[in-house]
């Protein structure tokens, strides 16, 4: 079985991962699982609902953030 | 209770909006938030992993959004573009929600606004159907603006954040107060009871603060106070304060029947 690598940026961290991966899979690989965070792709939000639909591609720009105190 | 905040639409018996940011742990974060009585709690969005202790349970599980409105800012953008991406990101990780914060920096040394980004900022989250509640410098014509662009409430500052500089121009403000037709809630700058108070006392319809609360030696029983001084301070503003008059004060008891009637004569 041939896994491609796909490259992508995490929160501005380059990281490398075996693909294929979807949204869902990464925040599993990332110890997100069950948090809730929010998602953003290239820009453009991936709704929760889509987490398991949404393959990722090499070269995305990910961001994953949370809530936490503030003024 | 009759005498309530209302922001788009949605009605609050509690004035004071408080941060949550500062504190020296989650159980202190919540004790305050309690003793506070605010219904409204700001939030910051940022990276995962950034701002939190492996293992600490999450905001959200502390300070429930079950329990309170959340508000979450903008806090650290210095652009419109950045801040309509942190608030399209807050709407999709609160499930929905659309009442927000709107806050685009000028400078990390004051933190003063951007206005021009500010109000670019406003309209573009307007469109996308967000109830914006915006901190705003004490411009009154800035704050015409950013109502006509559809903003929810008006924050403008009373002196810069994380300051407790008190209120520098209640002028402005009452400009403000006089000029918009949404809420008007200072929003940074407040340092002490007293300073809440005057805000009320001015006509503001909230106070919004985290620094004064947290950054006191004690900070429940701070929260405590300005819960109290901003009930005061809007009872003060509804009872209609006495004229000042620097002269010719009558006194408050009888100036007849004194048991020495030549000294009361003199006087």
């Amino acid at each position: 079985m041939i896994v491609s690598m796909i490259r992508v940026t995490v929160n501005g961290d380059a990281q490398r991962f075996d693909g294929p991966l979807d949204v869902a899979g990464l925040l599993a690989r990332l110890d997100c699982k069950g948090k809730k965070v929010a998602v953003e792709r290239n820009g453009e939000i991936v709704p929760r609902s889509a987490h398991g639909s949404t393959l990722l591609a090499d070269g995305d720009r990910l961001e994953l953030v949370v809530a936490v105190g503030g003024g | 209770m009759t005498d309530c905040l209302v922001v788009a639409g949605r009605s609050f018996g509690s004035r004071l909006l408080v941060g949550t940011g500062k504190y020296r742990d989650f159980a202190q974060t919540r004790a305050a938030v309690e003793a506070s009585g605010a219904q409204i709690i700001t939030v910051a969005i940022r990276r995962t992993n950034i701002g939190q202790k492996p293992g600490e349970p999450s905001l959200l599980e502390v300070l429930p959004p079950s329990k309170y409105t959340y508000l979450p800012n903008t806090a650290g953008c210095y652009n419109a573009a950045d801040a309509v991406r942190t608030l399209r990101l807050a709407r999709e990780l609160l499930d929905g929600h659309d009442l927000v914060k709107l806050e685009v920096l000028g400078d990390p040394h004051t933190l003063y606004p951007n206005m021009p980004e500010t109000l670019k900022a406003a309209q573009q989250l307007v469109k996308e159907g967000f109830k914006v509640m915006v901190y705003c410098s004490d411009d009154p014509i800035q704050a015409q603006m950013l109502e006509a662009a559809g903003c929810v409430a008006v924050m403008p500052l009373a002196s810069l954040i994380g300051s407790g500089m008190g209120i520098l121009n209640p002028w402005n403000l009452q400009l403000v107060i006089d000029k918009v037709k949404v809420p008007v809630l200072v929003d940074a700058g407040v340092g002490t009871a007293s300073d809440a108070a005057i805000a009320m006392e001015l006509g503001c319809d909230g106070v919004l603060m985290n620094t004064a609360i947290a950054a006191a030696r004690d900070p429940v029983l701070m929260a405590k106070a300005m819960r109290k001084a901003l009930e005061a301070g809007r009872e003060a503003f509804l009872a209609g304060r006495m004229p000042k008059k620097l002269y010719c004060a009558a006194p408050s008891s009888p100036t007849e029947g004194t048991i020495s009637p030549s000294q009361s004569k003199a006087a």
